[in-house]
Formats: C-alpha cells, sequence, structure tokens
C-alpha cells in the first residue's frame, strides 16, 4: 500500500477512476495539487486561460466522449469564475467532477483571503458537492463523485478540498475502493414492463403518431436503438435542440428540429398529432411555447426519463416511464416486435401525407440576397457542411448563428453537435471546441459563433495556440447581438438598445494573428466556398474565419408568443 | 392543501441547507420546519409542513427524493398520522388575569412551567390547529412571546419510517 498525501492520492485517484485530462487553472489554495501534477505522467494538465473556459472545455470533452469532464481551479474567485460552467453542464445533464481548492480548514469562515464558500455558491447548480475533512477520504469522495456525476441523470459534482487536507507533508495509506453503494442514492433500474406495454398499445393503436427525443437519449447512449425502433415503427421523429444527431437527420423519417426554431412540419406534426413518445426529453418552454394548455392537444403523451422529477412536470404524462433510455428501448423493440397489434398502416399512409404537404411550405429555405455579394448566415452553415461532409464536431455559442447551426447542419451522429441548450451560454463554443479536439486530436472540431458570444471566451486562443489545436472557428459576424436584436425588431419597434457595436469590433484577423493563429475574412458571397475550403484545408492550424452576414436576418420560423407549437412567424411577412 | 413531510437524510454538513435550498430555488413554500437526529446517529430526521396542490407536492417529494442526502422520505398526510408542535408563550397575567389563564391553560392540557408577579410562560404540546386556538382563546392582548417548535409527526399503526 503506498504512503500518499492528500494531494498525490487526488490525482491517483482520478487516474483510477480512468480519468487522463484534466482541465484547470493553478492558484494558491491548488499549489500542492498542482505539485502532485507535476510529478507525475499519467494525467494530462490542460492550462486554459480563464476557469470558465476550463468547465466548458471539460464540458465538451464529456458530450463528445460520453465520459465525465473533469476541472481544477484554485479558491475565491477561482471557483466562482467555475460556476457559469458548472451551471451549464448542470442545465445540460452533463457528467462533470470539479475540484476546488479550498482556504485552510482552520480560515473557513474567517473571510480568509481568496475564500468562497463554494459548497454553498454552487448548491443550486450541481448535483452533489463535498466538502474534504480529511485527507484519507479523498478516495471515497472521488469515487462517490464520479459515480454519482456519470449516474442516472447525469450532472456536475463539486468536490471542494481545503489546502492542508493536500498537505504534502500528511501522508496516509492509499487504496481506492473498487466498488461503491450509497444507501440515500439509487439509480433508477430498468423501465416498468408493464407500462412500457401500455405505451406500445397506445403507439399500435395511433393514428397521427409523432416520436419526440431529446439529449437523453444521446446521454444515455441510446440513438442506435432510438433509430431502428423509430425505423420498426415508421412513425416521423423529431429531435430537440439537445438531441440532434439522436437520429439521423438526413433519413427521411427526420422531420427535423422542433420548438420555438423548428421547422414547420415538426412543430405542425406536434400539434397534430393523437400519440406523443416523448424520450429523455423535458418538455422544455424552448419546445412547448410559452402556454402548455395548448400543447399538443390530442395526443396521449408516453414520456420516458430516467429522472422521475422530469415525468409530469410541466405536461401530464399519461404513460410515464422512469429507466434508462436503453433498458426501455430496448424492452419497447422487442414489445413492438412482438406485438399481435400492428402499426395502422392506412391511417399512418395518411399522416405520412399530411406531413409530405407541411413539408411543401419548405420552412429552411434560404432566399439569397438580392445583390448577390451579401452573405446570408444559413448560406455559411451550409458550406460548411458540404466542406466537411456533415462529419464535422459542430460546437456552439449562443445567439443566431446557434439555430442556423442547428437548423442548418444535418447531423446524422450523436455527440457531433455541441451547444449549451439549456442555460444558454454565450461563451461555450470555443472552448468546448478545445474539449472535443483534445478528445478526438484528428477530428474536424468547428465552432460555429458570433462575434458577440465569441469575446466571452477569446482569451483561449492562447490554449489553442500553446496546445496547438487546430480547431476552425466560423464567426458568423452581424456586427450585433443578432437573437436580441431580432426580438428588439420583432417585439420593441426595432429600438436596438445596446444591441449593436459595429464601431468598436476588434479586427478578428490581426487579433487571431497576435496570437499566432491564421484569420481570413470573407465579405462577399462569391468567395464563400474557396475560402472556407481554404480554411479548411489548414488542417494544422487554428483558424478564424471572419464571415460579414447579413446583418438584417432574422432565424425563422419562429414559435409565436402564447399559441400553441402550430402557430409559427415562417418569415418576415408570413405567419401560419 | 397542508402536507407534512418527514425525511430522513444523512446527518451530515450541508444537507439541510440542500432540502432548504431546493425549496426557495424551486418556490416551494416551507411552512414549519423541525430536523434533529434519529436513534441512528447517522441520521437525521427533518420534518416539515408545506402548501400546495397535487402536482406541486409531487415535484416537491420527487425533488427532495433526488438530492443525495436523502435516504428515504414519507408524507405522512398520506395515511393516519399523528402531529405534534410544542409552544412556549409568554403571557401578562396580573390580578385576575392570573385565573383566567390558568383555567385556559388546564382546560387546553398545557402546563405553567414558569412564572413572575406579572407573566406567565405556557408549554403546550399538540396539533398546529390546538397551539392557534390557545392563542386565540388566551386573547392576542395579553401574549408576550411565542416559540414554536414546528411540526413533528408520526404515521398510525404499524408503517414505519426506517432504513
Amino acid at each position: 500500500m503506498d504512503q500518499l498525501s492528500g494531494g498525490e492520492a487526488l490525482i491517483r485517484a482520478l487516474h483510477d477512476e480512468g480519468v487522463d485530462i484534466i482541465f484547470g487553472y493553478p492558484g494558491g489554495a491548488v499549489l500542492h495539487i498542482y505539485d502532485a501534477i507535476f510529478n507525475q505522467d499519467k494525467i494530462e494538465h490542460i492550462l486554459v486561460r480563464h476557469e470558465q473556459a476550463a468547465t466548458h472545455a471539460a464540458d465538451g470533452y464529456a458530450r463528445g466522449t460520453g465520459k465525465p469532464g473533469v476541472v481544477l481551479v484554485t479558491s475565491g474567485p477561482g471557483a466562482t469564475n467555475a460556476i457559469t460552467g458548472i451551471a451549464t453542464a448542470y442545465m445540460d445533464s452533463i457528467p462533470m467532477v470539479v475540484i476546488s481548492g479550498q482556504v485552510e480548514s482552520r480560515l473557513i469562515g474567517s473571510d480568509g483571503f481568496q475564500e468562497t464558500d463554494m459548497v454553498g455558491v454552487s448548491r443550486p447548480v450541481v448535483k452533489h458537492s463535498f466538502m474534504v475533512q480529511n485527507a484519507a477520504d479523498i478516495p471515497l469522495i472521488v469515487k462517490k463523485a464520479f459515480h454519482i456525476a456519470t449516474t442516472g441523470r447525469p450532472g456536475p459534482v463539486v468536490i471542494d478540498i481545503p489546502k492542508d487536507v493536500t498537505d504534502p507533508k500528511v501522508k496516509f495509506d492509499y487504496a481506492y475502493p473498487a466498488d461503491i453503494k450509497m444507501r440515500s442514492y439509487a439509480v433508477p433500474a430498468k423501465g416498468h414492463s408493464g407500462q412500457i406495454k401500455k405505451a406500445v398499445d397506445v403507439l399500435m393503436a395511433a393514428k397521427r403518431p409523432m416520436i419526440y427525443a431529446g439529449g437523453g437519449v444521446i446521454q444515455g447512449e441510446g440513438a442506435e436503438l432510438l433509430t431502428e425502433l423509430t425505423r420498426e415503427l415508421g412513425f416521423p421523429i423529431t429531435n430537440t435542440l439537445m438531441g440532434l444527431g439522436a437520429y439521423p437527420a438526413s433519413d427521411k423519417q427526420f422531420v427535423g428540429m422542433l420548438g420555438m426554431h423548428g421547422t414547420y412540419e415538426a412543430n405542425m406534426s406536434m400539434h397534430y398529432c393523437d400519440a406523443l413518445l416523448a424520450i429523455g426529453v423535458r418538455f422544455d418552454d424552448r419546445v412547448t411555447n410559452s402556454d402548455v394548455t395548448k400543447f399538443c392537444p390530442d395526443a396521449t403523451i408516453l414520456h420516458v426519463d430516467i429522472d422521475p422529477a422530469s415525468i409530469s412536470k410541466t405536461v401530464s404524462a399519461d404513460v410515464p416511464i422512469v429507466g434508462s433510455v436503453i433498458s426501455v428501448l430496448e424492452e419497447m423493440l422487442a414489445q413492438v416486435k412482438a406485438s399481435k397489434q400492428k402499426v395502422d398502416e392506412k391511417s399512418l399512409k395518411v399522416w405520412w401525407d399530411q406531413i409530405a404537404q407541411w413539408r411543401e411550405k419548405d420552412s429552411l429555405g434560404v432566399t439569397p440576397s438580392e445583390d448577390g455579394i451579401t452573405i446570408k448566415p444559413q448560406e455559411v452553415i451550409q458550406a460548411v457542411y458540404a466542406i466537411t461532409k456533415g462529419d464535422a464536431y459542430v460546437s456552439s455559442d449562443v445567439g443566431q448563428h446557434q439555430m442556423f447551426a442547428a437548423q442548418y447542419y444535418g447531423f446524422d451522429k450523436p455527440r457531433r453537435w455541441i451547444n449549451s441548450g439549456g442555460l444558454g451560454t454565450m461563451g461555450f463554443g470555443f472552448p468546448a471546441a478545445m474539449g472535443i479536439q483534445f478528445a478526438f486530436p484528428d477530428a474536424i472540431s468547428v465552432c460555429v459563433t458570433g462575434e458577440g458570444s465569441f469575446q466571452m471566451n477569446l482569451q483561449e486562443l492562447a490554449t489553442c495556440m500553446q496546445y496547438q489545436l487546430p480547431i476552425k472557428i466560423i464567426c458568423l459576424n452581424n456586427r450585433a447581438l443578432g437573437m436580441v436584436k431580432q426580438w428588439q425588431d420583432m417585439q420593441y419597434g426595432g429600438r436596438h438598445s445596446h444591441s449593436t457595436y459595429a464601431e468598436s469590433l476588434p479586427d478578428f484577423i490581426k487579433l487571431a494573428e497576435s496570437y499566432g493563429h491564421v484569420g481570413i475574412r470573407i465579405e462577399n458571397k462569391s468567395e464563400l466556398n474557396a475560402k472556407l475550403e481554404e480554411a479548411f484545408a489548414l488542417k494544422d492550424r487554428l483558424v478564424f474565419v471572419d464571415v460579414l452576414v447579413d446583418p438584417e436576418e432574422h432565424v425563422y420560423p419562429m414559435a409565436i408568443k402564447g399559441g400553441a407549437m402550430k402557430d409559427m412567424i415562417l418569415s418576415k411577412s408570413e405567419r401560419t | 392543501m397542508r402536507r407534512i413531510i418527514s425525511v430522513l437524510m444523512e446527518n451530515e454538513p450541508g444537507a439541510l441547507s440542500r432540502v432548504v435550498g431546493l425549496f426557495s430555488q424551486r418556490n416551494y413554500n416551507i411552512d414549519s420546519l423541525t430536523v434533529a437526529p434519529t436513534e441512528d446517529q447517522s441520521l437525521s430526521r427533518l420534518t416539515l409542513t408545506t402548501t400546495g396542490d397535487e402536482r406541486r407536492i409531487e415535484q416537491i417529494t420527487k425533488h427532495l427524493n433526488k438530492l443525495v442526502d436523502v435516504v428515504k422520505l414519507v408524507d405522512l398526510t398520506e395515511g393516519a398520522h399523528i402531529e405534534r408542535e410544542l409552544m412556549l408563550i409568554k403571557v401578562k397575567a396580573a390580578g385576575a388575569q392570573r385565573a383566567e389563564v390558568t383555567r385556559t391553560t388546564e382546560i387546553f392540557r398545557g402546563q405553567v412551567v414558569d412564572l413572575t408577579n406579572s407573566v406567565f410562560s405556557i408549554q403546550l404540546t399538540g396539533t398546529s390547529d390546538k397551539l392557534d386556538a390557545f392563542i386565540t382563546a388566551l386573547g392576542e392582548s395579553i401574549v408576550l412571546e411565542v416559540a414554536r417548535t414546528g411540526v413533528s409527526g408520526i404515521s398510525r399503526g404499524e408503517k414505519v419510517l426506517t432504513l
């Protein structure tokens, strides 16, 4: 048995847990831990330039790989800077373990230098948290933290460690627990067979069925089974913003993303369906529109989720099924195959004919600019899709560019679309793209961003130089906070209160170059493809592509506030 | 509807703040709250009263159950149960008032536990309604100070909340 200090034990425990990379930033309270990192070579530590970026990078890594992201920050400002990233992961149920330094035990509560009550500050945005009191508790606490972060509905877990606990002079016998059992934490078992049977009966009897799948399917590794089940049933399927890639976007049964900026056909199918199979979704207000009483008025709602608290939270489920997505989908598929009653093919044909009519509306059709020069933001995403053959990892920030990416980059695989759906964190995309590039060094990691979001974490250009990350940053530069401006256009008489700043934007090309990267500006539609090709051809370099796009463009379709899902604004001049 | 929810949770630092935080975070009410260790020193029992419709109560119990420190919980109001609250109340009691207060205390089966020439301190246990009724019966004009523990409860019969 090895004699280790608390700092050494922490790093050893992370290694024993299978961690090979952590994202962090040193400071006083974690110096003992950083010394332990210096003295080993099993775990790679990535030095970011801001703690928020550490959490987003770890988050991106987790979303891409399915493995928990790990973050190490110091006490006080280091810990509070991490909060936005923790909250981002919490809202999207991303497995993450955040280790924060704390002032020495004897100083806790005395307003010591760089002291913050991290357990208290983070409490509303973590799945659980620990304050370590003795070095010898570290192995068990690390084991518990990873168990809690990665099982059930995943989420971030904070481990707060006072500096004295990692003191190199205090050693103990290190042993990592092989297994963990917690009487107060049980992972939901398999879905109830009787409930699944009820759901299958509803699906088989349905005349206008609809499948609505979300991020839970991706988190629960259920995409393959979902695809198999959907094909077996022959039903239309929509994915949420968080669920893009759970079902292949290029498949004919896919009707597009639903919700506030969902396709016409997806939202219409939702509204008029008579049976709704909801899997790994939470009936978010960006899906249901603001008035849930108008949501899917004719539908029998079947809701599958691993978190019982998600079920009947906003929309009452007629058939609730609590269980892991894999266990439920496996059994549902088996029951569907064995069912004596078959799908009502005749009604289904009528339903598909109806959907085909809705599709003819072509709600994502792009009208090129009249001058032939101005670039539409949608055209940029379409071009990026074509050049990357739809096979890139696409991270995004938050705003119009995020919606354009979600609408126009058809994701055929899970874990390719990396975005902050729940919290809507500007500044998320770029560091998340770093996490992706660390996880998949040979993959194309694209960050679709806007000039507003990008400026919230642009300091990471330095990190990308240090670690030679060849991320492709596609900035849809409309010289404004586009989504804010769109709402101001639509609801505030065009008064652009604090949403424009064209006169003070940096020269992004020089900015990228000053960090040692490549910058490319695209202003004319005629050069869009060639210059994007040029950017993606620079395989070993980070390229910042500053695309000046039409600042007047809005994201459509858009849900009409207070309406049902069928109520949409389709363009600047057309409503449903 | 008023509910009494009893929670067995790990007797660890921070556990109580997680429960209380959940209520403020999700905009649920806590009308009363009482917490103490149980016969098993590793567990605390927390009892709270709250109000809400069925949907809200369902969400409250689900979210409480999700807290990692919560081991088990029961909504006592779902079945027959015993509910008790302890109140210490200090009232003005001088002259003729003394007999009146003593009589009222006897009727409510309370006990005078301390007195001076002008003040009685009375102890009373019962349901929250009974304690309210006692205060009304005494007359609010003579009440000087009220200290109530909040509701504690246990289910009737053989049903037990244990691990």
